[in-house]
């Protein structure tokens, strides 16, 4: 009888203990999340690939980011986007068009407009917060993906100006990545779906390096984000986040 | 009988001037409403056709599913060769490609960088090319409260809600931000030509006009258009003719299955316009009706005072052996003349007040200032052969009813009793 309640009382810690646990396992996939895809500055060169209802469109660009508040981005094809810059500054973002010689600041509900016809957003290009910073994670289950083992997270964001109030994402449980998100409204309408593969390592961090994302209130097949090459870390000059940069 | 009863209306002005008077005014009122009414449907017809939808339309099938978003990625291409087999088949319509887009319009300071910016809705037309009426049809050279309408390329028109919010004069350079028509971003600087006043919210609130050879730049459209509009000639909506122009073009497209073939669909189809003119025709007739019961009320009322008065005339009557029958056919047969002679006058009326308006038009933007709606603040009413009997409908028949109703009390008399009254 001893014996039978000890068991039961075990069993019983056994069953609580792992729910707090949940939380706190979340929130540190999410910044292991971080460790792997955030840096204090990145330097990308990139393709992105917008399936249009008619027609593909081939974009490449190169990309500088420092911390989460500063990125300058150069188009570099096709003719038509061929030096094309985008400025962004903390929330202010600025275009520049070598055809107008003008630099156009873009505000407000311009920002949730599609960059070049794809499926990403000014706001989703510009958002580059941590995991960690916006959210709180909570496991809530497993799943195979392309034969790899993920969790699976549920996301809130704890501040008011995510562009995603809530999130689900599939994180490789090995290299910590995620390979899906879903991307949802307040309402609880799913927003954007997003899929990445062809992970690899980059000096010493997982990182994936083709992502699609898919708008899921437009018709089409999305939009492929393809990374050539990526370095973290390196030193980028303070003038790359200027306004002057933008028409040299 | 007849040149009795017309001596006794003439002579006795008292029992036939009030009627005829009555008669004359709601007359006048319905002729003048039926122009005024068709002077706005015309007025709306005209406007909508010139600025949204012509008299006839084609574009791709996709296009059209979603029409009211302006997708321009389903776009027509090869809109050059779709307008040739329009002028063969159809040369009698005017053929002419729009385009209509969204942007920010950005207005750069002394150094290059954004002052002000505003979204705008764009509308490309036709302006350049030699022989083009687009600026006619929309109302270019009345509409320009500064600088003067597009003469070239690079130049654009902006509405005059927008340039006041944002300071912008003739003369000022822009930039319009956008995208092309497969999403890519657009850039281009224009010079603004002139401000146009339409007089429409709609229009002025943040419009700008500028040439289709432009729109395409800027929007990768090369021989592309977002829509062909067809225009009748005579710029006059015929819906029977546009109809089987429309049934032909589709019957030729029938058998293609490409969602980016083109289809045609005329006024009548577009923005519930079948809707809103059949809604305006039961109107009419209703307010035809109402205006009837009411002069009916108002008659019956003049007949019996006119009874009371003719008292003892009527008395006499029956008592020199008129049988009420004959009086009553003989009151209703007066009853004809002073409908006719009034409805004549109120026609008559109604129809010089039309005329006046028809040429100077009727003002009414200070009502119209919060309405979105593609009209015309300033309507010309329209004169129809219709307006010459429309009147007389209520004119007579309201005066016969009136006249039956009172009429009644003849047979009410009771003839024992007649020499003792007369006596």
């Amino acid at each position: 009888m001893k014996q039978k309640i000890t068991i039961c009382v075990v069993g019983l810690l056994l069953g609580i203990l792992p729910l707090p646990l949940n939380a706190q396992d979340g929130n540190q996939i999410l910044r292991k999340i971080d460790q792997n895809m955030s840096a204090d500055s990145r330097i990308i060169e990139s393709t992105m690939i917008v399936h249009g209802k008619r027609n593909d469109r081939t974009i490449t660009s190169k990309s500088y980011t420092m911390g989460t508040g500063k990125a300058f981005t150069e188009y570099l094809s096709p003719a038509r986007e061929r030096g094309t810059k985008m400025l962004k500054l903390e929330k202010e973002m600025w275009v520049y068009s070598p055809a107008t010689d003008r630099t156009i600041m873009i505000s407000g509900h311009m920002l949730r407009q599609s960059v070049m016809g794809s499926d990403l957003s000014y706001e989703d290009m510009m958002d580059d917060r941590r995991y960690a910073e916006i959210y709180d994670a909570r496991v809530t289950g497993s799943e195979q993906i392309e034969g790899r083992t993920c969790h699976l997270l549920s996301l809130t964001a704890k501040v008011d100006d995510a562009a995603y109030p809530s999130q689900k994402i599939w994180v490789d449980s090995e290299r910590l990545i995620p390979l899906r998100a879903e991307l949802y409204a307040k309402s609880g309408q799913m927003l954007k779906q997003i899929t990445a593969g062809d992970v690899k390592q980059v000096e010493g961090r997982w990182f994936p390096m083709h992502m699609t994302y898919k708008d899921i209130l437009k018709e089409g097949k999305g939009t492929e984000w393809i990374i050539h090459t990526i370095t973290f870390n390196q030193s980028i000059p303070a003038n790359v986040f200027s306004k002057a940069s933008l028409r040299k | 009988m007849f040149s009795f009863i017309c001596k006794g209306i003439i002579r006795d002005r008292r029992r036939s001037l009030l009627p005829v008077v009555v008669v004359t005014i709601g007359v006048m009122v319905v002729v003048f409403l039926d122009g005024l009414m068709g002077g706005m449907m015309d007025n709306m017809v005209r406007m909508t056709a010139n600025f949204q939808i012509g008299h006839l339309k084609v574009m791709t099938r996709a296009y059209a599913a979603d029409e009211a978003q302006k997708p321009n990625d389903l776009a027509l291409l090869g809109s050059g060769e779709v307008m040739e087999q329009l002028h063969r088949d159809y040369p009698e319509v005017d053929w002419t490609p729009r385009i209509f887009f969204g942007g920010l319009l950005d207005i750069p300071d002394e150094h290059g960088e954004t002052k002000a910016q505003g979204p705008v809705t764009a509308q490309a037309a036709d302006l350049l090319s030699e022989g083009s009426k687009e600026a006619a049809r929309l109302g270019l050279e009345k509409a320009i409260t500064a600088g003067h309408i597009i003469t070239q390329p690079g130049e654009i028109l902006v509405s005059i809600d927008f340039a006041e919010s944002f300071g912008v004069k003739p003369g000022d350079r822009v930039t319009f931000f956008g995208s092309t028509m497969d999403g890519a971003m657009s850039f281009a600087n224009y010079h603004v030509a002139g401000i146009v006043r339409f007089g429409n919210s709609m229009l002025d609130r943040g419009g700008v006009i500028l040439d289709i050879a432009d729109a395409r730049l800027l929007l990768d459209m090369e021989d592309a258009a977002g829509e062909i509009f067809g225009f009748l000639p005579g710029e006059k909506y015929l819906k029977e003719r546009a109809e089987s122009i429309k049934t032909s073009f589709n019957h030729q497209q029938a058998d293609n299955p490409d969602v980016y073939a083109p289809v045609m669909t005329q006024l009548m189809d577009q923005d519930m316009m079948r809707q809103t003119l059949g809604y305006t025709d039961s109107m009419s007739f209703f307010m035809l009706l109402l205006l009837m019961i009411a002069l009916s009320i108002v008659l019956w009322n003049a007949g019996v005072l006119g009874g009371i008065r003719r008292y003892n005339e009527f008395g006499v009557r029956l008592a020199m052996g008129e049988e009420k029958r004959q009086l009553y056919r003989s009151l209703l047969t007066e009853s004809l003349v002073i409908g006719i002679i009034g409805s004549a006058v109120g026609t008559t009326l109604g129809l010089l007040v039309c005329l006046l308006l028809s040429r100077h038009g009727l003002d009414y933007s200070a009502v119209m200032e919060n309405i979105a709606m593609m009209i015309d603040p300033v309507i010309h009413t329209r004169i129809t052969p219709r307006m010459y009997y429309i009147g007389a409908i209520p004119g007579i028949l309201s005066m016969l009813v009136g006249t039956a109703l009172a009429g009644r009390k003849i047979y009410k008399r009771n003839t024992a009793l007649l020499f003792k009254e007369l006596d």
